[in-house]
């Protein structure tokens, strides 16, 4: 029973500090920038196709992924240089237009480059068998996302409230006008923070790839779980989408693992299975309604 | 204006009168992206190389396929089988990979009266009380390779299983296969999503149970993230796995490897059945594609056969539909698998053989015949079928 909820613990845990690293970028670019960006999700399904095929050319995940990293922060670049730059001072209808444009180019340059199949990944051969400790076990290669979740989730607090750079994103977050009348070079700023969030993107890509699969398409489910997140937490807060995620990733999978063993108690295998899913993923969306009436700028507010 | 006059008197002249057709039109929607399209692909292939063969023709005439994805979605899928009946005006249709979008689909093709040659999909819904003249199933009728799992599970004395599968129709007619022949404990019946992809909750929970065998149905990509995960969860050391040969089949092998050594699934087909038919089969895919066939290629292959000897036995004349079923029914066509023949469903009655997962003598990791599960096995449902 301890290992069942340890292990159903190290789950939640697990696909929550993925769905932070989609989301800190995500909540930057929105909290700071003030733009919409729907294409985020095709960032990290371009991040995951960057880092499979940089991994087949170089037999190594880990050269792939750093590969595929660099490759989604060039490009994030480029996109910012190219197309979101015009896009801030636009209202979030051109925004929304825009990027889901890019979402479908996204995906038709994805298909026609690499095909409709997925992509292979695997994890490097020494994780893909379980760690024990104690006569608890857990598969080494989640165990390793976790721990790049905390180490990422660590850097970005220190960057974000300890550093120069940091202070101000913040500042910027809450107040972009007067932060640039301070002299603060806020295009590069969002050059920079824009650069970021694709990197973060591509590594919650590339190190989902090999439990999930590298396809066409990845990025749009999972682009609303991220939105979902920001919401909960706050927009433009890195505090707010660590705990947004957290909670996200917690109640997706205790509902999904328990939901359907209590539902069992009345109701038939198969009935108990559609409805248990169906109930999790309501728990979510009732959680967000919850907050934004209670707690409209969500649990931390970056405008104080 | 003179063409269109003379088309206009050629249609007049050949109204009414059964003639044959000048080429064989064949609507072909599968599954080609996403987890699922493994299997598609199999398929298509499989078909691709029939026709191939039998120099671009079927039946003697011009083949004519038009290949679409259906995205394993039902809606497109029957926007897909519209298009192919009302402005393609195709004469047998095929593909289907996944038995939610095959039920999705069927009422439209039959109420169009065109003969739906399922490569794949065998739902218990059409086998049974849903049966129809113009489905016919070369494959097997779902519950049938989970049958034969389930038998060889309740024979090797397991009494504590858990089954993994996902909650579509599929998956609901392999929990009644299974255990319709294995009847020691059911532990927990798991029920997962169509197409989902990260299996931990349901790996703890099985963790936990500590089931001495656990049965799963996952075709395509599922059931590779499925077993690549179980293993790296470390249940492979108390727990021994059982599947159809769906979920252990090339497409599975090439992508885990080595951890599916020694694993039991049933099949009706093998790579390394002795027969010529099947001798060519394999040597001519691995040749064209440069890979091992699957039984989903397998398959594919067949329906391509199949519809080849419907047509040759009709003459061509794919307009006479009564004729053209009485041809489909007699089966006139030598199958990869050996010798079948179809019940009064149209689902076929055959052998279903057991197959474990090993290293062949070149050394590689595939699938070795192990021996038969059962002999002309008819599925459960035919009793149900009123063929109108």
């Amino acid at each position: 029973m301890t290992q069942l909820v340890f292990e159903q613990a190290l789950n939640g845990l697990q696909f929550g500090l993925m769905l932070f690293l989609l989301a800190a970028g995500l909540t930057l670019v929105f909290g700071i920038m003030d733009c919409i960006n729907l294409a985020h999700g095709s960032l990290y399904m371009v991040g995951a196709y960057f880092v499979a095929a940089a991994a087949q050319v170089a037999d190594s995940f880990w050269i792939g992924l750093g590969a595929g990293v660099a490759g989604a922060a060039a490009l994030g670049l480029v996109l910012e240089l190219s197309l979101f730059r015009q896009l801030y001072r636009r209202d979030h209808l051109s925004q929304v237009l825009a990027t889901f444009g890019l979402i479908l180019i996204a995906n038709e340059a994805v298909r026609t480059i690499w095909g409709a199949q997925p992509l292979l990944l695997n994890p490097p051969e020494a994780l893909s068998g379980p760690l024990e400790i104690g006569g608890f076990f857990y598969p080494a290669y989640r165990l390793v996302i976790i721990a790049f979740g905390v180490a990422v989730a660590g850097l970005l607090y220190l960057l974000v409230a300890k550093s120069r750079v940091g202070m101000w994103v913040r500042a910027g977050a809450a107040n972009r006008e007067l932060t640039e009348a301070l002299g603060v070079d806020v295009q590069r700023l969002f050059t920079a923070v824009f650069v970021l969030g694709a990197a973060l993107c591509a590594l919650a890509g590339g190190l989902l790839g090999p439990l999930l699969a590298v396809q066409v398409g990845m990025g749009e489910s999972v682009l609303i779980l991220a939105f979902v997140v920001i919401i909960i937490g706050g927009i433009g807060s890195i505090r707010g989408a660590l705990v947004g995620s957290l909670i996200v990733g917690t109640v997706d999978t205790l509902g999904r693992a328990l939901l359907p063993t209590l539902l069992r108690v009345a109701l038939p295998a198969d009935a108990a299975a559609t409805l248990g899913p169906a109930l999790a993923s309501i728990m979510i969306y009732l959680l967000m309604a919850g907050i934004l009436f209670f707690r409209p700028q969500g649990l931390f507010p970056a405008r104080a | 204006m003179p063409l269109r006059l003379t088309a206009l008197a050629a249609a007049l002249m050949l109204a009414g009168s059964v003639h044959a057709a000048d080429r064989i039109k064949v609507g072909f929607v599968s599954t080609l992206s996403g987890p699922g399209a493994g299997l598609g692909v199999d398929i298509r292939d499989g078909f691709n190389l029939a026709i191939k063969q039998l120099d671009g023709k079927l039946g003697g005439l011009p083949a004519e396929v038009i290949v679409a994805d259906d995205q394993q979605n039902p809606d497109i899928a029957k926007q897909t089988a519209d298009k192919f009946l009302k402005k393609d005006k195709v004469d047998f249709m095929t593909g289907i990979v996944f038995s939610n979008i095959m039920l999705a689909v069927g009422p439209t093709v039959f109420e169009n009266h065109t003969f739906y040659i399922s490569a794949n999909a065998g739902p218990s819904q059409y086998a049974g009380e849903q049966c129809n003249p113009f489905f016919f199933n070369v494959a097997w009728q779902n519950d049938n390779l989970h049958e034969a799992v389930g038998k060889y599970v309740q024979d090797k004395g397991f009494r504590n299983v858990v089954i993994v599968t996902p909650n579509y129709p599929g998956g609901k007619d392999a929990v009644s296969g299974f255990k319709r022949y294995y009847k020691g404990k059911i532990a927990e019946e798991v029920y997962t999503k169509l197409g989902q992809l990260d299996y931990a909750a349901e790996l703890a929970q099985i963790r936990a149970i500590k089931p001495d065998a656990l049965f799963f149905f996952l075709p395509g990509g599922m059931g590779i993230n499925f077993v690549k995960q179980f293993v790296a969860a470390g249940l492979s050391r108390d727990t021994q796995l059982f599947a159809p040969g769906f979920s252990a089949d090339e497409d599975v092998i090439k992508a885990v490897g080595a951890p599916m050594m020694g694993m039991f699934n049933s099949s009706h087909w093998a790579h390394d059945m002795d027969n010529a038919e099947n001798k060519r089969f394999v040597a001519d895919f691995q040749k064209e594609y440069g890979r091992m066939p699957s039984l989903y290629a397998s398959q594919g292959y067949d329906a391509a056969l199949m519809i080849d000897g419907a047509v040759r036995d009709v003459k061509g004349k794919v307009e006479d539909k009564a004729a053209l079923q009485r041809a489909l029914e007699a089966k006139h066509f030598k199958s990869v698998r050996g010798d079948f023949r179809f019940n009064s469903n149209h689902y076929p009655v055959q052998n279903y053989y057991l197959r474990v997962v090993g290293r062949d003598a070149g050394g590689r990791i595939t699938n070795r015949m192990m021996g038969t599960i059962f002999t002309n096995h008819a599925d459960a449902y035919v009793s149900a079928c009123r063929m109108k």
